[in-house]
């Protein structure tokens, strides 16, 4: 296996090729931008299909793609449950009860409905810690692509760093979110089409899904695991013990496919910026459903070449082995070992395009909802108020080149300071946590108040970190991993069990202790105020779909049957 | 909407499928550079993948494009 590819002049013309398209799109959209809310929430003006790719495209960045891989080569078939159970539903849930609120009540960003269903401080928490983690996000994926490309291909690290960071500013600066939902369907495409050969050579040469199901049996077996338990689902998750996760299902349904995924799918600003861009409520709540649909395949395409790559690592006659990294494989590697391994110069180009693509529209992802997050819910509502709205969209493009150069800077800091990085994340994935307990409640029940959203997200960030700082998983050595309180209550078998219990008792502490504040205090907000924020407020809406197959509740069901064949045939 | 986004996007497969295709027509007769694909010509297939995925989406942004201005 050679470790760095060589690339020919075909390759290098495709990567031209695609840039050339991406800032094209850009230049293309410039002149449409007139205003802050074309420049910033796209003009509520994008069909569907387009709003549905884009949302599941910006979750798959290449950081999701090179991870779930990891993820299949390491754990097998039961990362599916990342899709099937732990997007699926949320995604199903937030087209059908969310999207109205979200859509119907006129808000520019998640932390805008914040402010106008509960108050000023619960907008601005959320708000601004959500502007961090996208500077942080963004700064991240540049960080490991200037890596990957580093290691790869020999390309300068500043150099790629530079190139990437204008190429992404250049058509977020130009078009706006737009032009980021745009690129987003265009390397949707390009990610399906690239990495299929992968799947489909690989596949060829171990034998098709038997062939791939004999060899992991043995690697199973070797591990000392029942012969299934990287190609089953749910039957190895019966128990912790049964499975190399070391997560049980109570664990993964709860944790992952409740809090952790309704957390994400349902509240996360990223992706429902996506659907907040479709042209009408109806396509707004079908933008998540229209995405579920090839949101459910993607493990095909995603974790499958992981569990070929180690089928094919446990064969010493494979001729194609994982590279070492301390005492166990550098899983990370997994996309660019096997792109390399199978693939001739022509679609290598393909592949490592599609992988750039992903790098960048995660970049861009970030920063066109960091631009917005800031514009409206910081700079405009704590700032500088009531200033015209050609300054607003000025602001917002200003927003764009500096969200880009500071995560410039989080890049570098990534690459001198990885535990720093490790640190954000684990307060990041504090405050997240109980999110969801907020907006459910907020929703769902009207006598929710502010202080109770506020003091009940305070508490749920606080229940995660102790639980984190009293729990620790099998064979953690440094504190990033938990246990920093002193004593250790409980060991996980595994980091990813403690991360899903972290997320229950982050949720449920939020959820109640919300209810409790909420009854304490008066609900200061009129009945007025809530209308078409609540759910028992607000009239039911009727689709103005023409047919009744083209309705959101049809598609649902159609998501939801899909769902559920897939997860009993792969059982 | 002020583009069709179809137009791009088929623009775009169409010609990296054309170049794909083209690459793997001439190189066909190198069976050393197939070797790690299996002895398939990936290049061909991929190419020939994207140009009707690309024409596709052509035919219809083009259609589409073509009854609005009537």
């Amino acid at each position: 296996m050679d470790s760095a590819f060589s690339l020919g002049w075909i390759d290098y013309t495709i990567m031209g090729v695609y840039f050339v398209f991406v800032l094209g799109i850009g230049w293309a959209l410039k002149r449409h931008m007139k205003s802050s809310a074309d420049f910033l929430t796209g003009g509520k003006s994008i069909p569907a299909w387009i709003t549905g790719l884009a949302f599941i495209s910006t979750n798959l960045g290449a950081l999701e793609v090179m991870g779930m891989a990891a993820s299949g080569a390491k754990y097998g078939m039961i990362t599916t449950h990342f899709y099937w159970i732990g997007a699926i539903p949320a995604m199903i849930f937030l087209g059908l009860f969310m999207m109205p609120f979200y859509y119907g009540s006129k808000a520019r960003s998640v932390p805008e409905y914040l402010k106008l269903r509960f108050d000023e401080k619960t907008r601005g928490f959320n708000a601004v810690s959500f502007a961090v983690m996208t500077i942080f996000a963004s700064g991240i994926s540049m960080y490991a692509m200037a890596m990957l490309m580093e290691t790869l291909l020999g390309w300068n690290f500043t150099l790629s760093i530079f190139i990437s960071a204008m190429i992404v500013l250049i058509y977020t600066y130009l078009g706006g979110l737009k032009s980021a939902i745009y690129n987003e369907v265009l390397q949707f495409f390009l990610i399906v089409i690239g990495f299929l050969p992968l799947v489909f050579l690989g596949l060829l040469s171990i034998g098709g899904w038997e062939g791939l199901k004999i060899q992991l049996a043995e690697v199973a077996t070797s591990h000392g695991y029942a012969a299934g338990a990287w190609t089953e689902t749910w039957r190895p998750v019966a128990n912790a013990s049964d499975n190399p996760m070391g997560v049980e299902w109570f664990g993964v349904v709860m944790g992952l496919g409740f809090v952790l995924s309704f957390g994400y799918w349902c509240t996360n600003f990223l992706v429902v910026q996506r659907a907040m861009a479709a042209g009408s409520m109806s396509a707004a709540r079908k933008t998540p459903l229209i995405g579920a649909l090839p949101k459910m395949f993607i493990p095909f395409l995603v974790i499958v070449p992981g569990m070929i790559a180690i089928a094919l690592t446990s064969n010493p006659d494979s001729g194609f082995a994982l590279p070492l990294k301390g005492d166990s494989y550098d899983y990370d590697k997994v996309i660019p070992m096997m792109l390399g391994h199978y693939f001739p110069t022509g679609v290598l180009g393909l592949g490592l395009t599609a992988l750039m693509a992903s790098f960048m529209s995660g970049m861009a992802g970030n920063v066109t909802a960091f631009n917005t997050v800031w514009t409206y819910d910081i700079y405009q509502s704590y700032i500088n108020p009531e200033k015209s709205d050609k300054h607003y969209l000025w602001m917002g493009q200003m927003a764009t080149v500096f969200g880009i150069l500071v995560s410039i800077g989080a890049a570098y800091m990534a690459k001198l300071f990885n535990n720093v990085m490790d640190f954000l994340q684990l307060i990041f994935a504090f405050i997240n946590a109980p999110l969801f307990a907020t907006f459910l409640l907020g929703m769902f029940w009207r006598r929710t108040t502010g202080h109770g959203a506020f003091f009940g997200l305070l508490s749920g960030t606080t229940a995660a970190a102790i639980h984190h700082g009293l729990t620790q998983p099998a064979g953690a050595t440094s504190l990033i991993k938990g246990g920093w309180l002193g004593t250790v209550v409980h060991t996980y078998p595994s980091e990813m069990a403690q991360n899903f219990w972290t997320a229950i008792f982050a949720f449920t502490t939020c959820f109640v202790f919300t209810i409790i504040i909420s009854l304490l205090t008066k609900q200061i907000k009129t009945k007025e105020e809530l209308t078409g924020l609540v759910y028992s407020l607000t009239p039911r809406i009727k689709d103005e779909s023409k047919h009744w197959y083209q309705r959101p509740q049809v598609l649902a069901i159609v998501v939801g049957i899909i769902a559920i064949i897939l997860s009993i045939l792969f059982w | 909407m002020e583009i069709d986004i179809r137009l791009p996007i088929g623009f775009m497969f169409s010609l990296l499928g054309l170049l794909l295709l083209i690459f793997g027509l001439t190189t066909e007769a190198d069976p050393e550079l197939y070797k790690r694909s299996l002895e398939i010509n990936v290049n061909l297939w991929s190419g020939l993948l994207m140009l009707i995925f690309g024409g596709l989406m052509l035919f219809f942004g083009l259609r589409a494009k073509r009854s609005k201005t009537k």
